[in-house]
């Protein structure tokens, strides 16, 4: 088992720290996500080294009212995707992003609906049981 | 000279061939694909929005819905960080059994995947043979837990019950059946001259690329990547058995194909090492609480699954429900694969290069 | 009449024949978006073996008499639906496989995106409960509709 290690990271240094990294072997991209944590958005993302079996997580934080930070898409191809993805699900925007579109939800959605105070007419509440 | 021009075709979402809802829109010169672009999200039914309001046994059933063609694997890999995030400790005997049923399973998707690739090609045949192998394996789970499809068989600490009597005899009986299966499909589809000239030199995929685009499971390993989760990081039992990971040379179609098939010979290997050497004891840990309450704090962990490197990222809050859930699912990022490898091929290849990327859309959407 | 027939020939109305004919020769529009669309599969494949009852898998709307929705559908898919059944030619029918295309099904509750029922957009003619139900479920659904063609809608 490869080791694993977290860092944590301001904002503007995200580029040059990730490509510190993919010039130190982690060329693998694994995935990439946010979690929003009510004032901030957390942004993760996870790079492995095939060679060297490690792995290693880069965290970010984010301001909730300007929530705007650089792509990745430059350094790792499969962060297009991830990008529009999270870009989809929390608004977040990723500056220099080739193609920032909705990936997973219709163009014409309104709101980003894994934001926790996402309001939908659609949505049925359970009732709780538990 | 004639002027000519370039056209919009739209595959799908509604598509024989694109296994599940996919849509490509391509933009072709004549018949030659100049861009393809996959649209998907036609099956995005917010599994990780549920999550937040389910609690963290409520969302196994979820998981099962993923990545349909192998829910066990899905359960397991749930079941695995959330035993992570809260140090749960696995009994030997249930780490066997989900060994056993993981593989099972992964001969059960692999099977589905290699049919419908001979199906796309044309060979109706094939798809039929594996079929008819196919529900073999879900007669062995609808033993185990009384479900063709959606297992719900794994639980945080152990499975829901114990294997039921003649299992294993049944489980021994399907491998000896399985091996000589596996020749003859190589001899049906692989070495067959029309399959091998469509999906040979079809669709390759470069080494580099294949990182950079977070490919894994057979689409990786085709491209001659040695990397397979239960090799490199071994979880579960893994590091007891013996068995072999298969690469390819060209990472093209043919050789996508030929890993799957391959992988199958190496999951006969692992049951019968795996129903050999299954000790007796508890089929699940006693200690877990009704109402899971896990430490706060976040955990990622993944396994290998049919299609790759599958996922889950957990941040818990310390109450009883999940803050987030992320699936990190291979699918997704062996789909983006598709505007890179495309382009100078017919656009029946393209219908080859989806077969062979086996995507499945549960999980691509969730 | 008196006339006086021999034993195989058998009288009939022109209409009750051709829903006969058409009960046993459906031309199936498999739409499967999800998990109950691997159930469909199974049951068209070797052991089931769906033809034996006369339905035919055709991949076009425009060829068929029966869809059969057989997974979730989404918001995104919502009006894709609803133009792949307004190309089918009548007399056309509907079948709805699995919780999801029935009611929504597991995504009922909490969810932005999943339309809670395939009959919130088209009509359903049989309804086949399970998630996802068994093949001989399915099969027994064809034989519902078989004996709703028969009768007439």
């Amino acid at each position: 088992m490869g080791e694993e290690r977290i860092v944590e990271i301001k904002t503007e240094e995200l580029l040059k720290i990730a490509e510190e990294f993919k010039n130190k072997g982690y060329t693998y991209f694994s995935f990439m996500t946010a979690v929003d944590e009510k004032e901030k958005f957390s942004l993760c993302y996870r790079l492995s080294s095939l060679e060297n079996k490690n792995s290693i997580t880069i965290k970010v934080k984010i301001p909730r009212d300007n929530p705007v930070i650089d792509s990745l898409t430059s350094l790792w191809a499969g962060a297009n995707w991830q990008e529009r993805e999270v870009y989809d699900l929390f608004g977040i925007i990723f500056e220099g992003h080739p193609d920032l579109r909705r990936i997973l939800l219709p163009e014409y959605w309104e709101g980003h609906p894994l934001r926790k105070d996402y309001q939908d007419e659609r949505i049925t509440k359970r009732p709780d049981f538990y | 000279m004639i002027k000519t021009e370039e056209l919009y075709l739209n595959v799908g979402p509604q598509h024989p061939s694109t296994h599940g809802v996919l849509r490509v829109i391509v933009k072709l010169d004549g018949e030659r694909i100049v861009e393809a672009k996959p649209d998907i999200g036609y099956l995005h039914r917010n599994f990780e929005k549920i999550c937040e309001s389910r609690t963290y046994t409520q969302v196994i059933p979820f998981t099962d819905r993923l990545d349909y063609p192998s829910s066990m694997v899905n359960n397991l890999a749930y079941s695995m960080t959330v035993e992570k995030l809260a140090g749960i400790t696995v009994p030997k005997r249930a780490e066997y059994i989900r060994v056993i049923v993981a593989e099972l399973n992964r001969i059960a998707s692999h099977l589905l995947s290699f049919g419908a690739s001979g199906m796309d090609a044309g060979a109706f045949t094939i798809f039929l043979y594996c079929f008819r192998e196919r529900e073999f394996i879900v007669d062995l789970f609808e033993m185990l837990c009384g479900a063709r499809l959606t297992y719900n068989y794994l639980r945080f600490g152990g499975v829901s019950q114990d294997l039921p009597e003649g299992f294993i005899e049944k489980t021994k009986e399907f491998c000896n059946y399985f091996k000589p299966k596996i020749d003859e499909y190589e001899d049906f589809l692989l070495n067959n001259y029309i399959y091998s000239q469509r999906a040979k030199n079809v669709g390759i995929l470069k080494k580099e690329n294949a990182l950079s685009y977070g490919a894994s499971g057979p689409v990786l390993r085709a491209c001659g990547v040695k990397y397979d989760l239960r090799k490199d990081e071994p979880y579960s039992v893994y590091n007891e058995f013996d068995f072999d990971i298969p690469v390819g040379k060209n990472g093209d179609c043919w050789d996508r194909a030929k890993v799957r098939l391959e992988e199958m010979r190496q999951s006969v290997r692992i049951i019968e090492q795996a129903l050999e050497t299954i000790p007796d004891g508890e089929y699940l840990n006693s200690q877990v609480p009704r109402l899971l309450k896990p430490p706060v704090g976040d955990v990622y962990h993944h396994i290998e699954s049919p299609r790759g490197e599958l996922g889950f990222y957990i941040v818990s809050d310390g109450s009883s429900r999940p803050y987030r859930i992320k699936a990190r699912s291979p699918a997704f990022s062996n789909l983006s694969i598709i505007p890179l490898i495309s382009p100078g091929l017919l656009i029946a290849d393209l219908i080859i290069i989806i077969g062979s990327l086996d995507p499945c859309f549960g999980e691509i959407d969730r | 009449m008196d006339i006086e027939l021999p034993n195989n020939i058998i009288l009939t109305k022109l209409e009750p024949f051709f829903r006969w004919a058409l009960s046993h020769s459906i031309y199936m529009f498999p739409f499967g978006t999800a998990c109950c669309g691997m159930e469909l599969i199974a049951v068209n494949a070797a052991r089931y073996d769906l033809m034996r009852f006369g339905v035919i898998p055709r991949s076009t709307p425009r060829q068929a008499d029966l869809m059969t929705v057989a997974g979730t559908i989404t918001e995104k898919m919502a009006p894709l639906v609803k133009r792949l059944y307004e190309q089918m030619a009548t007399p056309k029918y509907v079948i709805a496989i699995g919780s999801c295309a029935i009611s929504g099904g597991p995504y009922h509750y909490d969810t932005y995106s999943v339309v809670k029922g395939v009959d919130k957009i088209i009509q359903v003619d049989v309804y086949i409960p399970g998630c996802p139900p068994r093949p001989e479920a399915i099969i027994h659904g064809f034989m519902e509709l078989q004996e709703k063609v028969r009768k007439g809608k």
